[in-house]
């Protein structure tokens, strides 16, 4: 079986992170990134799939120079082999043109199981892996606390607002999953010694059969029209319950705000 | 004027607030067309017409419920190409995002997602970067398809008779292949929904696994209860409950956050709340950059006794 993690490298949640004052998009290069901790999951159950029988999982990235490191990491963890679509043309691409390059590759790579994380931890909109199923024509099963994978078989379990439901659907199909399914591993010594040797191909649009204008910024089909820092908190009163006082004061700030 | 289309949240003809929201928003932009899915469409009719929708679409193909949402998107298309609105704007939760995204791809157009307002013209406003960064944005291509979160708007009667027209729909057999096969509805609370509460009191591992004094908290104030992430995964209280990131998005008039110190990614979900409160033992939390009020304090003392005092004041 083919397996294919679909994985993104975005700014560390921790670090300081912006847009860019000439065209509203989000800084990649001036700050620190990684593989999006949410993406680990799906590099999580794409190996255990793996050991659990015959599989061969590659990770699939799109995105600048330094989204290298996204697939590095996919690599040490256990990961077979890597792909990384990079073009400039892509600067600025919106979740519709993602998508677009992403099936494109998926296509080309024949995958039998396609896994993404449950959104990416900068745009966050959670919506590229039905998209890719849209694109692909393949059924989806979303949003994986659980999974088995037992034969042509995906059965999940997804907790959703009003129900807990077992969701099934048959080989080929799109898969992603939720940071409850289960503990991704760290990269362990000798993972991150064998991915040196791991096979990376880098491919470029034209490698998928794709034009610049289909992509990127200039064919994105949303245009952020302003970007505003959120303006800092006033700082609030702070008391303390050493003499017993805090739930009295506490009460008092609800009453005094009409929360009572 | 042109139309808007709202595809209906609902359980079994129950309208969700959400929805009243998304036709006041509709509104704004053109006439609103509600389209509903299921068979309840005579027990949702009356909140449609409350709320200004002037017309209602209804899916009844048993086919769209018993799958996943690609049908339900595969419908919704078939309905936007007869009706040609300007607009689609669809609940911003798990099944409105997925079905949004599909949309998206069938009929060649732009998505956002998340909106915290959509002002005339469909420009819309998105809370971003953990609440860090307000974005306003619009659809440059194709019918604009936004998902709108709760609380976006104020919902505002407005009197309409709505005439119900049903919509054949046809299923392609490549949208039926993924199939809920069980599925356990959740236990009701009683508690108000967590998404649409005016009042969220929250614990985190501070609770110790105790989440008593959370609820009767809560309870006192008529609120709902969310939890950190800490406190989901050590099994303390449900997912479905998590504020933050990877839980839920919150921005109710009032969050009190009991035992939790404030990370990065429960911020994101909580940051754009009104009035925000904590009960917290350490001075040094990060969650007291962002309060309004704080109690630097035991949860376990704290909250029982306020619990008294409301609960006093209130009677
Ligand atoms: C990709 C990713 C996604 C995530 N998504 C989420 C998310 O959606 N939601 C979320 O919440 N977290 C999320 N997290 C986890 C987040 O980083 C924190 O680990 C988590 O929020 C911590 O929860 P906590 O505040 O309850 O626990 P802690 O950080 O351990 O804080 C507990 C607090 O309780 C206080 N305390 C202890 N005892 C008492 C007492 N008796 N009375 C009063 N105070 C007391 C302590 O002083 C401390 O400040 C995510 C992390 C990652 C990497
Ligand atoms: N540029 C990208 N390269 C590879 N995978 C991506 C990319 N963008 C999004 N994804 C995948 O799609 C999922 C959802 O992303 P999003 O819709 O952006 O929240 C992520 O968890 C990834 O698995």
């Amino acid at each position: 079986m083919k397996i294919v993690v679909c994985a993104k490298f975005v700014p560390d949640a921790t670090a300081d992170r912006r847009f860019r004052s000439e065209d509203n998009t989000v800084d990649r290069a001036g700050v620190d990134g990684l593989l999006s901790e949410l993406d680990e999951y799906a590099v999580e159950t794409a190996l255990t799939v793996k050991e659990a029988g015959d599989a061969e999982v590659t990770v699939l990235t799109v995105g600048p120079e330094q989204a290298a490191d996204a697939v590095k990491k996919g690599l040490q963890m256990g990961a077979d082999a890597g792909v990384h679509v990079l073009d400039d043309a892509i600067h600025g691409s919106d979740a519709v043109a993602t998508s677009l390059i992403l099936s494109k590759a998926l296509g080309k790579l024949e995958a039998d199981l396609v896994v993404f994380g449950m959104g990416s931890t900068d745009g966050g909109m959670g919506v590229v892996p039905a998209m890719v199923s849209e694109r692909l024509g393949l059924p989806a099963v979303t949003l994986g606390s659980e999974v088995t994978v037992d034969g042509q078989t995906v059965r999940i379990r997804r907790d959703g607002d009003t129900a807990s439901e077992t969701i099934e659907g048959t080989l080929p199909l799109v898969l992603s999953v939720s940071d409850q399914a289960n503990e991704p591993r760290y990269p362990s010594f000798k993972g991150i010694m064998a991915a040196k040797k791991k096979p990376v191909e880098t491919w470029s649009l034209a490698d998928l059969e794709l034009t610049a204008e289909q992509v990127g910024g200039s064919s994105a089909w949303t245009e952020v029209v302003e970007v505003t820092a959120r303006p800092a908190r006033t700082a609030g009163t702070i008391v303390t319950d050493e003499d017993g006082s805090g739930a009295a004061g506490l009460v008092e700030f609800l009453s005094t705000n009409k929360f009572l | 004027m042109s139309n808007v289309l709202v595809l209906v949240d609902h359980t079994a003809g129950t309208v969700r607030k959400t929805t009243a929201e998304l036709l006041t928003i509709a509104r704004r932009l053109g006439e609103p067309v509600a389209v509903f899915i299921g068979s309840e469409v005579q027990a949702a009719l009356p909140t449609l017409g409350q709320y200004g929708a002037t017309k209602v679409i209804a899916l009844s193909n048993p086919e769209l419920t018993q799958f996943l949402v690609a049908p339900k998107a595969e419908a919704l298309a078939q309905v936007a190409a007869k009706i040609e609105p300007s607009a689609i704007l669809i609940s911003s939760n798990a099944e409105g995002k997925e079905i949004a995204a599909r949309l998206a791809v069938k009929l060649d157009s732009g998505l956002i997602t998340d909106a915290v307002d959509v002002q005339e013209g469909a420009v819309t406003t998105q809370s971003v970067f953990a609440g860090n960064f307000t974005v306003q944005a619009k659809v440059t291509h194709g019918t604009p398809i936004i998902t709108v979160k709760p609380n976006a708007a104020t919902p505002e009667a407005a009197d309409a008779s709505p005439e119900v027209e049903e919509f054949d729909v046809t299923i392609s057999d490549t949208a039926k292949t993924a199939r809920i096969t069980d599925s356990k509805p959740r236990e009701a609370t009683g508690r108000p929904e967590l998404t649409e509460a005016a009042i969220i009191v929250s614990g985190g591992r501070g609770t110790g696994g105790d989440f008593g004094p959370i609820e009767a908290f809560a309870d006192s104030l008529g609120a709902a209860v969310g939890a950190s992430r800490a406190a989901v995964d050590s099994g303390w209280y449900p997912h479905a409950y998590q504020v933050g990131q990877t839980g839920k998005t919150v921005s109710p008039q009032l969050y009190v956050a009991a035992g939790i110190s404030g990370a990065i990614q429960h911020r994101a979900g909580m940051q754009t709340s009104k009035t925000i409160v904590a009960v917290n033992k350490d001075p040094e939390a990060p969650i007291f950059e962002l309060v309004d009020f704080g109690v630097v304090g035991d949860l376990h003392k704290v909250l029982p006794t306020a619990t008294e005092e409301v609960t006093k004041r209130k009677s």
